[in-house]
């Protein structure tokens, strides 16, 4: 009986995996994007991505998946998915990144409005150009700012995965829940916490060696 | 001809006029002090200056050629190529923070290297910057600081570190605001004593600062700001000992000096 929950609940927790990766994959650089969108100094495109921000941060990730997945079957007349795993897995890709990268873009925002005007002047007055002036004196600083925020963000995003059974995508907790029709017991269910405490002490871990990389300077 | 030419320069913000008219010319060598109350515009000024803030008109010539016209627009790379005339050193000094003292003063010379250049030429170039910067942290004192990063420094130092940056680009006028108003006495003299043997050397250097020793002292020529524009401008002892216009007599007088 152990052994059979253990296969099963590392099934559902290789789907887990597979939507975090995916989602920070898609989530990470598609924030920048949406973050130096709400930054523009050209009021239309940052009015837009601020409503983004505001409707995707303001609404349940549960909902949205819903909508992604059964929205355009509704609107359209025809199922976009299709009907296998893939499509299901392609909805819940789609309404992960888009989730995620709007709460990414925030952080990216405070990081990049959090470096004092001074930094840019300094490397203006050196005859740096705007690319330099991002790439080799603002972009590390802003990323010492935000690894805290981001490592909670992720952590977060480990849990969430969870959601993804709401359209039928067979992750962790999932494998677990079977068992209590299958075998009466609910124990398989409790037991997926260690395969998430596992994961996210690792996270902690590399988090931590991150911000001790970056700990060589202050400011 | 005047190294620095300046006219009829205006600025305002919003609805007030923080610059009203100002110009001056300076030679080779020369050292200005500029002082003035609070909300003068002595800040505006040297941003307008090192092109942080655009005049709503005037101008400003280098050895006789303009380099800026409020009538006239300019490029991004235009004005990066003629802000180099001029250094700035900042208040707040605005080191990298991210970098040591070394590569703060090495990060802009590398930057400028061009990029088609062969592998080995790069190399060569680069060890010619490293070996320039430590010179340039060994005039301001610190070539045994080089590997510090800013947040191990002192406020002097690092503000000696920000001046060597400056001078990494070879500016032709180096600008200073108040760069000795967030040090203690201390930390101020060393700085001070920094500005004092670049003027040895030659440097031609504007100064805004609160130090009225070192204005009297240092420099070839005070200016005086009040409201935007220049209300006394002369030698040091002409504008200590006998000012002309009343406001730099009330200036002068105030008890905290
Ligand atoms: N970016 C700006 N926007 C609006 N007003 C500004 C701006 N920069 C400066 N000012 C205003 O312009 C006036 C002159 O400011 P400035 O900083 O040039 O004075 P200052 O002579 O350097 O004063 P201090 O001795 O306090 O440094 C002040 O009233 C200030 O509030
Ligand atoms: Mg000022």
């Amino acid at each position: 009986m152990f052994q059979e929950v253990i296969i099963a609940l590392s099934e559902g927790f290789l789907k887990t995996l597979q939507i975090f990766f995916i989602t920070l994959v898609g989530a990470l650089p598609l924030g920048l994007i949406i973050a130096f969108g709400s930054m523009s100094r050209f009021r239309p495109i940052r009015s837009v991505m601020r409503a983004i921000v505001w409707v995707i941060r303001g609404t349940p990730l549960m909902l949205q998946l819903i909508a992604i997945f059964y929205g355009p079957g509704m609107l359209l007349g025809y199922n976009i998915w299709g009907t296998g795993n893939f499509g299901r897995n392609a909805a819940v890709a789609v309404a992960f990144i888009i989730n995620y990268a709007c709460y990414f873009s925030e952080i990216y925002r405070g990081g990049i409005e959090s470096i004092p005007r001074g930094q840019y002047e300094a490397g203006q007055v050196l005859g740096m150009t705007r690319p330099q002036i991002f790439f080799k004196v603002v972009l590390a600083q802003v990323v010492k700012r935000i690894v805290p925020p981001m490592s909670n963000e992720i952590i977060t995003l480990v849990k969430d995965t969870a959601l993804a059974r709401i359209i039928l995508v067979y992750e962790v907790i999932w494998a677990g829940q079977t068992f209590i029709k299958k075998a009466g017991v609910i124990w398989p269910l409790f037991f997926t916490a260690i395969y998430y405490l596992l994961f996210n002490g690792l996270l902690t871990i590399l988090f931590w060696y991150i911000e001790k990389k970056l700990d060589y300077y202050r400011g | 001809m005047a190294l620095l030419d300046i006219k009829n320069i205006h600025k305002s913000f919003g609805g007030t006029e923080v610059l009203r008219g100002i110009g001056f010319s300076m030679e080779k060598g020369d050292v200005v002090a500029i002082i003035g109350s609070s909300g003068s515009g002595k800040t505006t000024l040297l941003r307008c200056i090192n092109f942080l803030e655009t005049p709503d008109s005037g101008s400003i010539s280098i050895d006789g050629g303009e380099i800026f016209n409020a009538e006239k627009s300019y490029t991004d790379a235009e004005i990066r190529k003629n802000r180099l005339n001029f250094g700035m050193v900042f208040q707040s000094f605005n080191l990298f923070p991210q970098y040591t003292a070394l590569k703060n003063v090495m990060l802009a010379q590398q930057l400028s290297i061009s990029r088609g250049l062969p592998r080995s030429e790069k190399e060569k170039e680069l060890e010619r910057i490293r070996e320039r910067s430590l010179s340039l942290l060994n005039a301001v004192g610190l070539e045994d600081r080089a590997g510090a990063y800013p947040c191990e420094l002192s406020g002097g130092q690092q503000q000696r570190v920000a001046i060597a940056r400056a001078l990494a680009m070879n500016p032709a006028i180096l600008c200073f605001d108040e760069p000795t108003s967030a040090l203690d006495p201390e930390l101020t003299r060393e700085v001070l004593r920094v500005i004092k043997e670049l003027k040895t050397k030659g440097m031609t250097m504007i100064v805004v600062t609160h130090e009225m020793e070192f204005a009297r002292n240092v420099a070839d020529r005070v200016i005086f700001m009040s409201d935007g524009v220049i209300e006394e401008d002369g030698a040091p002892e002409a504008v200590f000992g006998s000012p002309i216009s009343p406001k730099t007599r009330a200036f002068l007088s105030r008890p905290e000096l």
